[in-house]
């Protein structure tokens, strides 16, 4: 029996050394596109190579006494049972492979905390559940958005086929230049997120409250796909990150592209808008922005979110409605939707929380109305 | 004769209810232990069940996230504080009396009380479930501000924690009392058999620790009902400053978690072996430098918070140091089995499964040391399979072989050899197909404490769910092994095994229900 154990076990070890396996269930850590992701990666596999021989050594050992020295085999058991020399030995030893571990991994440790001398910024804030990008400094200075998962429902609730991208989509990805040191400024707005792309090998905790600072430079243009890190709520598990690394040139193409969206929005506000129109475009920000907290139907999940349907505040006076979604409730997950939302989008939801899902009230809130709240 | 009427008059206890109720005997109080731990362990095995479940397929199937998310901080918290610290402390007060020759526990009645506590906070902390907003659902690490956006349950689960600390602290109060005042003549400390030993370091550690735990959860308390911000930023606060309280607490608490089981190892390798233990003093200083070492390393739960140079430096040297000793250890079991003449009965075969595995997961725990790797491997499923291969064929793996092992002393029955084998294999094959694919998932990129994953993930994730299932089912095998047992069986001798040394092994068994009522002589 135990034959076909280690049998099984060196098998096991083949198909996991044979570098094709590995490419093709992606077994192992990525080694990413960045100078600092390939040095982690070589610290990975230095580490587990050493593990893997001392496993072996130990092991080897274990095995051939569990083979020979056995009572069935006649084997007498020696009476030995203390030696300061070898615990010597085998205290000092493990303690040099140690040194000669920490010392490539310190100078790499060092090499990530270096956030000097950035050609860019941008900054990112984690909300319950998508993350926001701003941009400092630069050419793209003063771009901001909200990146959201766009990954449907239907595939989440197995209602469609899973796209190939499942879970790792965003409608608005972060766009970066390739070549270029740019620093984050990571925080957030509510609970704790961690914002992290394994390609870069960046991974940093977003903490409400405080600014955290790291750093990539990527080498290759592509789409690089990450997740939230640390458990976040509801759900964490629906809050992908996706960069695009683009050519200098076609970055500042996607600038420009940018800068002329915002001034469309800007005109937008100053149009009129009929109830109509505000309940349509209304319907498409709650279930973007709300829908993950009050549900779809506004039926909420009871003790943790409230229904908006029948909502004392939904079907009361529109000034707490308003103020309601533009401050939020401190100390609890319903966020100040002022600072993420513009004065259409702003009055748009409020208008269809009173007029649909369950709900009519009859009135309509302004895009007018939101500015001189502001 | 007068010494005959008071041992008859000590044999009279009550029957039924009441002997468990009102008991102050260590072996009941043991026994009630080690049961709440076992029910403890189907019940949190079930909530992992219904994770591995959901993490069949990807989409949404089974659960709704939010509750996902509580049956992951659920699964945690009862597993840690409700299988194995209880499972360790009903093995310290069956054995410790008997090991160091005293008639029971130090405190008794504070015995009765810190075992009775357990039911009541864990009724409370399940009941959670079904309150408004369900039960905690931010981890069992309780990070806020998630943790404070719980609804009905927050108040319950802190409350049911202090009830878990105080237990503990009680438990290692009256361990520390029983080693240090009971011994036999001639039993000096460095005599002491490695499981009183580590018992004894645990118990230090415990007090230590517990009261940092409460301290945190307290203040969660504070900041959600009376208004003070020690962990909210915008009142001044810093939510990192409860990570940091929180692992001071948890690292150390992770060898409770281990050293126990490090001592049940020590017990059981020489008997197999039929050889002394090799290098005991080395395993006396290894336990109580780690012990040290755990207090000094908590940060490396926390390397992606945005620590200072220098602080992630020192916690990435402090937090590779510990490979020294834990190293010793696992050199001087394979230096005992070396030359040995060993038989392998189920204990030895779950003891040797531990040495293999818990080194598994001291390699991952190694790598992960290295901060700046740790980056991409924290919050992750290889962390998920580093902790669950420490704690599961590493502490709960000992915490088996310690009842296969004593348990023909306990009631003086033997249990069957061949269940017992085929209990070991099946816990083995399954317990590696749940945790080993999670390295490689964890590795290829996906985040643990998530309800539903991308594609590239699916494959392993279901092999580790047929495994989970599988070791959940193998594990009712255990449960019928134990209690045939305890209803009959073939007699067990006292000394049981051949190669078996100590003084628990010199009693009758079953033991008289009073351990030594004279206290024997050790050389
Ligand atoms: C992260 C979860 C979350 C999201 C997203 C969210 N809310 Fe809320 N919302 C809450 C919570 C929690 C409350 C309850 C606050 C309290 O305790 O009073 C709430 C309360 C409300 C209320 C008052 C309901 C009542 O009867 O008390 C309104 C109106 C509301 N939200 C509107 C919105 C709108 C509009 C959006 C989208 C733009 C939105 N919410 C997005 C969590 C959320
Ligand atoms: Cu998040």
């Amino acid at each position: 029996m135990k034959e076909c154990k280690s049998r099984i076990l060196a098998g096991l070890i083949l198909a996991l050394s044979t570098p094709l396996v590995w490419a093709e269930y992606e077994l192992n850590l990525r080694q990413g596109v960045t100078d600092i992701s390939h040095q982690v990666y070589d610290l990975h596999m230095m580490i587990f190579w050493i593990c893997v021989i001392i496993g072996a050594g130990v092991f080897g050992v274990m095995f051939y006494a569990m083979f020979k020295h056995r009572k069935s085999k006649g084997h007498e058991a020696a009476q030995f049972h203390e030696s300061t020399t070898v615990e010597l030995v085998w205290t000092t030893v493990p303690f040099l492979i140690l040194i000669g571990m920490a010392i490539p991994a310190a100078k790499t440790l060092i090499a990530m905390e270096d956030n000097s001398a950035a050609d860019m910024t941008v900054k990112v804030t984690g909300y319950q559940w998508k993350w926001q990008y701003e941009y400092m400094d630069g050419d793209a200075k003063g771009v901001n958005f909200f990146s959201n998962m766009s990954t449907p429902r239907d595939q989440i609730e197995n209602r469609a086929e899973k796209g190939e991208n499942y879970l790792l989509e965003v409608d608005n990805p972060l766009v970066l230049p390739v070549g270029k040191k740019v620093r984050f400024l990571i925080t957030a707005n509510d609970v704790i997120h961690s914002w992290w792309v394994p390609d870069f090998a960046v991974k940093k905790d977003a903490i409400p409250g405080f600014i955290n600072e790291i750093w990539t430079k990527i080498d290759e243009p592509g789409v690089y796909r990450g997740k939230c890190a640390e458990l976040c709520g509801k759900d964490h598990g629906f809050m992908p990150v996706e960069v695009v690394a683009l050519e200098e040139h076609k970055y500042l193409d996607w600038v420009a592209e940018q800068k002329a969206a915002g001034q469309v929005a800007a005109a937008e506000a100053d149009k009129e808008w009929s109830k109509d129109d505000l309940i349509a475009k209304g319907e498409g920000v709650y279930n973007k922005n709300c829908a993950s907290c009050h549900q779809p139907t506004g039926a909420g999940l009871p003790g943790v979110f409230p229904a908006i349907t029948g909502s004392p505040i939904a079907t009361g006076k529109i000034e707490d409605h308003i103020n309601m979604v533009m401050n939020g409730k401190v100390g609890t997950a319903m966020q100040a939707f002022g600072a993420q939302l513009g004065d259409v989008d702003l009055a748009a939801v409020i208008t269809y929380q009173r007029n649909a899902l369950g709900n009519s009230v009859g009135d309509v809130a302004t895009p007018q109305q939101i500015k001189t709240k502001r | 004769m007068s010494a005959v009427m008071a041992d008859e008059h000590h044999e009279e206890h009550p029957k039924g209810i009441t002997r468990w109720l009102f008991t102050t005997n260590h072996k009941d109080i043991g026994t009630l232990y080690l049961f709440l731990a076992l029910i403890m362990f189907f019940i949190g095995g079930f909530m992992a069940l219904i994770i591995r479940a959901e993490l069949f397929q990807p989409g949404l199937q089974v659960v709704e996230p939010q509750f996902f998310n509580s049956m992951t901080t659920m699964h945690a918290l009862i597993m840690i504080f409700g299988v194995v610290m209880p499972a360790f402390t009903g093995l310290a007060n069956w054995l410790i009396p008997m090991m160091v020759g005293a008639t029971d526990m130090a405190l008794p009645r504070m015995n009765n009380w810190s075992f009775w506590i357990l039911p009541f906070a864990f009724t409370m902390l399940i009941s959670t479930l079904l309150m408004d907003g369900g039960g905690p659902a931010g981890g069992w690490t309780l990070y806020p501000p998630l943790s404070l956006q719980t609804g009905t349950a927050l108040p319950f689960v802190i409350f049911s924690i202090h009830l878990m600390g105080l237990s503990s602290i009680m438990g290692s109060i009256n361990v520390i009392a029983t080693i240090l005042n009971m011994r036999a003549p001639g039993m000096t400390l460095m005599k002491m058999p490695l499981f009183v030993w580590t018992w004894l370091i645990t118990a230090y550690l415990l007090i230590a620790t517990m009261p940092v735990l409460a301290g945190a959860v307290t203040m969660l308390l504070t900041d959600k009902f009376f208004g003070t911000s020690f962990f909210n930023a915008a009142g001044g606060g810093d939510p990192v400053l409860f990570q940091h309280i929180f692992w001071f607490f948890g690292h150390p608490e992770v060898y409770v978690l281990i050293l126990p089981a490090f001592g049940v190892i020590s017990q059981i390798i020489p008997t197999f072996a039929r050889k002394p233990l090799f290098g005991y003093s080395s395993m006396v200083y290894a336990t109580a430098s780690i012990a040290f070492l755990s207090f000094i390393v908590w940060a490396h739960h926390m390397f992606t918070v945005g620590m200072p140079l220098a602080g992630e430096m020192f916690f990435m040297f402090t937090t590779m140091l510990i490979a020294v000793p834990t190293g010793v250890k696992v050199f001087n079991w394979v230096a005992t089995m070396w030359r040995g003449s060993m038989t392998f009965e189920t204990p030895m075969l779950f003891a040797i499964g531990f040495i293999m595995m818990f080194t598994i997961g001291g390699f991952s725990g190694l790598m992960m040391a290295i901060t700046p790797v740790d980056f991409q491997y924290h919050d992750t499923y290889f962390i998920v399979a580093h902790f669950h291969y420490v704690l599961v064929p590493g502490a709960i793996f000992s915490i088996i072989a310690a009842v296969y092992y004593w348990l023909p002393k306990w009631t003086g029955h033997m249990y069957n050899e061949k269940l017992g084998k085929l209990h070991f294999w099946l816990s083995t094959i399954f317990v590696n197909l749940t945790f080993f694919p999670m390295h490689f998932i964890g590795l290829a990129g996906m985040p643990r404490r998530i309800p539903d994953y991308s594609l590239q993930f699916v494959e392993f994730n279901q092999i580790a769910t047929i495994g989970a299932f599988g070791f959940g089912f193998a594990q009712l095998l255990f449960l019928y092994i134990v209690l045939q047992t305890v209803r009959g069986g073939q007699k067990a001798t006292d000394q049981v095994w051949e190669g078996a040394h100590g003084l628990e092994w010199t009693l009758a068994s079953p033991p008289p229900y009073h351990s030594f009522t004279t206290p024997p002589e050790v050389k």
